[in-house]
């Protein structure tokens, strides 16, 4: 029996088809573990240049990385990098994340000591290319509205995109991806006024 | 043989072009193409993944059985889309934070299927290699055609952060038209397609020309039908 009468078998299809599936599997396990190490590193340098972004220059002399606090919300563990001058503790930044349109969007806050907000970058977001991504830094200006507000300003019920009431824009084509910033963001400030004595160290 | 691979080339460009005659891929066309750079950048990330995908069907093509191949295909279509993204990610790493919303797009890009279904499982590895390559540049060049009007009647600006994607010396394309307010609707789904329609209608007009012109010129009856 040769090779081409063999291909059209009932029994050929299935093997094919595991055969696939096997490889496929086998190519994916294999490029995951060859790229998990440089996409962690990468990841890092991200995030050291994003914790730049978000905190004025000269705000801290210590090394944030090395300054982290993990504290629980809702069951998940949130790292806290400590911003201090002079050792004592003058801000806090942490990720908070809020469901997008396409998936979480994961942004990195920046607070002072009293709860103000020093800046706002988008880490990691699927937003649609051209509708939603104008929550990044390098395509609109948009995500720089957040520097200086509190939950005192404007005040809580404000905190919603101007579509529903609230004080701050939406962008043309795209509520939910702006809507879940805000929303993300007004929760990140509520989560650091509820721990904000903990985050401080103080008594 | 060269003669059928120019035929291959020209199909791909214009003849058999992806979006503006097979009309396929719509979804990714006109999702992305709210800018000239994004179309750009969609377009090449897709060429990529086509060339690949067109190569690695037609060097299974002996192997694979017609009862099962399209599970076969998708299947490796969408492991080479997900290598490419964790490869991108790890080692172009600032290129992928440009072009990384793309790549996952790519997957549910059903010229890619469709060309593997309609040539490469048919066709020689340089013949498939040679007709993705094509296919894929047709593909950018309507993605970037469609991005590029609707950029310039949305917003006024014509390959808008087309530095982040190309590097800083290609920022001498950014151009900008100064106090103009923009219309809102071409950056919006409706405008997608009302430049496609137009560009489709215009493409369909000038082959009708060309081949009166020809018929014309080869001493033939001019008997063109409306």
């Amino acid at each position: 029996m040769n090779f081409s009468s063999f291909r059209e078998k009932v029994v050929y299809q299935p093997l094919l088809l595991g055969a696939f599936a096997l490889l496929a599997s086998g190519a994916l396990a294999w490029m995951s573990k060859a790229t998990g190490d440089a996409i962690v590193a990468a990841e890092a340098a991200d995030l050291r240049t994003s914790l730049g972004e978000v905190l004025p220059a000269g705000f801290a002399d210590n090394d944030l990385l090395g300054d982290t606090l993990t504290i629980e919300r809702d069951g998940w563990p949130v790292t806290i990098y400590r911003a201090r001058q002079h050792g004592k503790v003058r801000g806090a930044v942490f990720k908070v994340a809020e469901r997008g349109y396409a998936a979480d969007i994961q942004l990195l806050m920046a607070l002072d000591a009293d709860g103000t907000t020093l800046g706002v970058r988008v880490v990691k977001h699927a937003e649609t290319p051209g509708l939603g991504d104008k929550i990044e830094a390098t395509k609109s200006p948009w995500i720089e509205d957040f520097a200086g507000k509190s939950l005192r300003k404007p005040l809580p019920e404000q905190w919603a995109v101007r579509k529903d009431g609230g004080a701050f824009d939406q962008f043309a084509g795209a509520t939910i991806t702006p809507r879940a910033v805000v929303k993300a963001v007004k929760g990140g400030l509520a989560f650091f006024s509820e721990h904000r004595q903990e985050i401080l160290g103080e008594e | 043989m060269s003669e059928n691979l120019r035929r291959v080339v020209k199909d791909g460009l214009w003849d058999q072009n992806v979006v503006l005659s097979q009309m396929l891929a719509l979804c990714p066309a006109m999702a992305v193409t709210t800018s000239g750079t994004n179309g750009l950048g969609m377009g090449l990330a897709t060429t990529a993944v086509l060339v690949a995908a067109n190569m690695l069907v037609a060097m299974i093509r002996h192997t694979v059985s017609s009862q099962v191949r399209i599970p076969v295909f998708v299947v490796l279509i969408a492991t080479l889309v997900t290598v490419v993204d964790m490869a991108m990610n790890a080692w172009l790493h600032d290129l992928y934070k440009v072009l990384g919303l793309f790549i996952a797009l790519i997957v549910c890009n059903c010229a890619i299927l469709g060309r593997a279904e309609a040539f490469a499982v048919k066709s020689s590895v340089l013949a498939a290699v040679v007709d993705g390559l094509a296919m894929g540049l047709g593909f950018t060049g309507a993605l970037t055609a469609i991005g590029l009007i609707r950029e310039l009647l949305g917003a006024g600006t014509l390959f808008a952060q087309a530095s982040n994607l190309l590097g800083p010396s290609f920022a001498f394309l950014e151009m900008q038209i100064p106090d103009y307010g923009g219309a809102l609707l071409m950056i919006l789904p409706p405008g997608g397609f009302a430049v496609l329609g137009f560009l489709l209608a215009g493409k369909r007009t000038l082959e009708r020309r060309l081949q009166a012109r020809a018929d014309k010129a080869a001493g033939r009856a001019v008997g063109v039908t409306a």
